[in-house]
């Protein structure tokens, strides 16, 4: 069920558990995502496949009332993210999220891209092609560079997430993690989106959380379905969707609940 | 990545500072409160006795008292409270149950918007010309209830429709379903439901008026006043009398405000001790209006 | 929703019928009595309604038929540009700029103090502060704006003003710094309070889009809330310089009664607030010259705090449609 154990190993997720307050959200996982592949978790609202997303950058953190026990550990570097000695700062440098509903900045094009590279120093003429770097990678480039400087709304909703997509690119992160990024646009952007995503895997490991589960057929290498705060199957895309080893994965798939 | 190391070491030092500046910014307003209180307790709390509060204003300091100031606050406040708070719950009522989307709605609640931001002595100016002179009401107690009630007339309106906001539409939908007519379900169902925060906006709105000089002066309150007003009962028939609506009065800010504009410093014992009066009573009169509103709150939840 | 226009119709059906019971006949005439008696409550709550109406009509009204009079004797012209003001003399001189330069000093020293130090506060609140924290100090902040103003000016005169006479030499007792400084104390949760519900009004997104990039709260308050929440903020710092221009009993009481043409906050000076208290504490014939240049003054005022007032209720109002 797991991805072969040839492939190098990205992230590992051992006996992951996750409270809100006193409810816990998130029982037992483990789980490994091999290093420049598409990782899709699936499952039905309230299964803690966003829990699990935002456990990789300590979004948490934010929140009062949060608990992690387990680990999460990072390849090449050895660190446990979610470790009591791990800096959350740090790690928030090492990832970068796509939430839902785009959130481009109050600024500039080219400032929100640019936002992440001033957080670390980067300046004049490196800045500037990073900046037009990640706006290439996320397709928006040649619709955008007359007008840099125009507010970042100006843009359409799917062109304000392929934005957003650049901005997370702009910092090279180790990984990019994807909270179900085209729920809230239509088919076409959609269908641009998950284009960039494919492509994206040959530069950085991505996850993505999507309620679609076309989605994730089209998109991604390997799947994890889970249910009430578990992990129920996870095995590469082809088969979860063909010949799910678990009723319930099959069940969900075929459509019997969602 | 020591890089990486240097930049959020310095980004935890840029909160940190922030996060003291911070705390020592909210410090200096109550810092400052406190440096107010204990410099005014210092200063009047030994002149604070039943003679200073029994006393009429005199040339002698030691002699001189806050008697016609405070009964003459408070008679201030009866006209005020009789005027402000029935034409303010009424009006928000209106606008909040009755008032359709038209120009005229949106006429009153421009106005009642820009009055809230009118500089309090503006009123007084309009009191001066319209209610002493035009309508001849003298500078009397009713002039003086009357300026102080139109004063916090915008925040008894906006309190009452806030407490109005917080019943449920439910409840008229259900009130209405029985039959009721649109003033039955005001009656009988929201001006109840909704007493607790019209209550807490009207106390603080008093409390208020209690420290407004301003107005009181330009209408011309006096500052000196050795009697007191013909009393509102009397054991004589017909036992209640309204001349002292019409009497000359001075207030209790008023009063402080004299002592204070002297220079001699021998009154400044007694500014202090007025002035601890009125803080006492606009904290009671804050204090009070908290705890109505929480236990409102306690009481009903929707 | 108004009475239903069924029972109308068919109360006005039965009376139309020559053969009624009675019963029918007497709950016709109940329902249009009662129908008559809503009528009449409303019209009385549309009356009180509209007293706020008639209330800016007499303001308004008083100060343009008192400035009338005053703007038969004296030009325009020398009203806002003569530099004396000096209305109770044998020879008086009509020009406002004293009083004005006056308030806006004023202004200025308390919006030097409320301005950053309540933005600051409300930074420190909404995005800092853990929720224990600002449950505690937002009220007590607010604390600051219950006292009464002349207690502020007593403190102003006894405390703020002895204060700043040791830091600065020479400083005489009535000056527009004390005045100006208490007021800016004032008016501090004017400023923290609605910038800080602007601030947490801005959704929680937003915020996570930069943290998520790995900045920092700091960083994050600046350059993503703050801005997102401009309108909100600068509502509020409208607000605070409408209140500090209609300031009376501080300035009457700490900066002086003498109109002093300076920009200079450690002269004492009148406002035009103090100015009109002054001349109401005098004995001032009905219909003088100087009576009416208080309406003047008046107008003055309430023309500066009106365009204020304006511009943050439009900004206000784009503020609660932005979310």
């Amino acid at each position: 069920m797991q991805p072969a154990q040839t492939e190098p190993i990205k992230a590992e997720v051992a006996g992951l558990n996750f409270f809100y307050g006193r409810l816990q959200a998130l029982k037992n996982i483990n789980l490994l995502f091999p290093a420049n592949k598409v990782a899709a978790i699936i499952g039905p609202s309230g299964c803690g496949k966003s829990t699990l997303l935002r456990c990789f950058n300590r979004i948490h953190d934010l929140y009062p009332e949060t608990r992690y026990e387990g680990k999460i550990i990072l390849q090449p570097s050895g660190i446990n993210l979610i470790g009591a000695e791990t800096d959350p700062l740090e790690m928030r440098m090492r990832m970068s999220m796509v939430f839902q509903k785009p959130n481009a900045f109050p600024k500039s094009i080219f400032e929100n891209v640019a936002f992440g590279l001033r957080l670390r120093g980067v300046k004049g003429r490196e800045l500037l092609d990073q900046v037009e770097k990640s706006l290439r990678l996320a397709a928006l480039w040649d619709e955008v560079k007359d007008r840099l400087k125009q507010s970042a709304f100006t843009l359409s909703g799917g062109q304000q997430q392929r934005l957003c997509i650049a901005r997370a690119l702009a910092t090279e992160p180790e990984m990019l993690l994807f909270d179900e990024p085209t729920s809230a646009l239509d088919p076409i952007a959609t269908s641009k989106i998950e284009d960039l995503i494919f492509d994206l895997k040959s530069r950085v490991t991505v996850i993505i959380v999507t309620h679609n589960m076309q989605q994730a057929a089209r998109v991604s290498d390997f799947t994890a379905f889970m249910y009430l705060g578990e992990l129920i199957e996870v095995s590469p895309t082809r088969k979860m969707f063909e010949n799910p080893s678990n009723k319930l994965t099959e069940d969900y798939i075929t459509g019997h609940f969602g | 990545m020591s890089d990486f190391k240097r930049i959020i070491a310095k980004r935890k030092r840029q909160d940190l500072v922030f996060k003291l500046i911070g705390i020592l910014c909210t410090l200096v307003g109550i810092v400052t409160l406190g440096a107010l209180l204990v410099d005014l307790i210092a200063d009047g709390i030994g002149r604070l006795d039943l003679g200073f509060l029994t006393s009429f204003p005199s040339r002698f300091a030691e002699r001189a008292g806050i008697l016609s100031s405070w009964v003459g606050t408070l008679l201030i406040m009866i006209v005020t409270a009789f005027t402000a708070v029935p034409l303010g719950v009424a009006a928000g009522v209106y606008l909040e149950e009755y008032a359709g989307k038209n120009w005229l709605t949106n006429l009153i609640e421009i106005n009642i918007a820009n009055l809230a931001g009118v500089p309090s002595i503006i009123y007084g100016l309009m009191a001066l010309g319209l209610l002493v002179y035009k309508f001849r009401l003298g500078q009397s107690v009713l002039t003086g209830g009357l300026t102080l009630a139109f004063l916090i007339l915008p925040i008894v309106i906006v309190a009452t429709r806030e407490a109005l906001r917080t019943i449920p539409q439910g409840i008229r939908e259900s009130a209405y379903a029985l039959g009721s007519t649109k003033w039955q379900v005001v009656r009988h169902h929201l001006l109840p439901y909704s007493v607790g925060g019209t209550m807490t906006g009207i106390i603080i709105a008093l409390s208020r008026a209690i420290g407004e000089t301003a107005p009181l002066i330009t209408i011309g309150a006096l500052t000196f006043i050795a009697f007191l007003p013909p009393p509102p009962v009397q054991a004589a028939p017909p036992f209640i009398s309204f001349d002292w609506l019409w009497s000359p009065f001075s207030v209790l800010p008023i009063q402080m405000f004299n002592w204070v504009s002297r220079p001699d410093q021998e009154f400044v014992v007694n500014a202090a001790a007025a002035g601890l009066v009125l803080i006492l009573v606009t904290l009671s009169l804050n204090a009070i209006a908290i705890i109505i509103r929480y236990r409102v709150r306690k009481r009903i939840k929707w | 929703m108004k009475d239903l226009p069924m029972i109308e119709q068919s109360a006005a059906l039965a009376a139309d019928i020559s053969v009624q019971p009675p019963a029918a006949g007497a709950s016709a005439r109940a329902r249009r009595l009662s129908r008559v008696k809503e009528r009449i409550i409303e019209s009385i709550l549309l009356l009180a309604a509209l007293s706020s109406v008639a209330i800016t009509l007499g303001i308004v009204g008083i100060l343009i038929y008192e400035s009338s009079t005053f703007f038969a004797h004296v030009s325009l012209r020398a009203f806002l540009t003569d530099t004396l003001w000096t209305p109770l003399f044998a020879s008086p001189r009509f020009g406002i700029m004293p009083l004005v330069a006056g308030t806006l000093v004023t202004t200025a020293v308390a919006l030097a103090v409320a301005l950053p130090i309540g933005t600051i506060v409300a930074i420190y609140l909404s995005e800092f502060a853990p929720a224990v924290v600002r449950e505690v100090l937002k009220p007590a902040l607010e604390l600051l704006s219950a006292v009464p103003t002349v207690v502020y000016g007593y403190f102003a005169l006894q405390f703020m003003s002895p204060l700043l006479q040791k830091l600065i030499p020479g400083l005489p007792t009535f000056n527009m710094l004390s005045a100006g400084a208490v007021m800016g104390i004032m008016i501090i949760p004017y400023v923290s309070s609605l910038s800080e519900d602007a601030m947490r009004a801005v959704p929680m997104a937003l915020r996570e889009g930069a943290y998520a990039l790995g900045a920092n709260r700091i960083i994050t308050a600046l350059k993503v809330v703050y801005p997102s929440a401009l309108s909100g903020i600068v509502a509020s710092y409208i607000l605070a310089i409408s209140r500090a221009i209609g300031e009376t009993m501080i300035v009457a009481i700490a900066a002086g009664m003498q109109p002093n043409l300076t920009f200079d906050p450690r002269e004492p000076a009148a406002t035009i607030t103090a100015f009109i208290v002054q001349v109401s504490l005098g004995d001032l014939p009905h219909g003088s010259i100087g009576y009416q240049s208080i309406f003047a003054a008046g107008l003055t005022l309430f023309v500066m705090t009106l365009a204020f007032n304006i511009l943050g209720y439009v900004l206000r109002k784009r503020f609660r449609e932005a979310y």
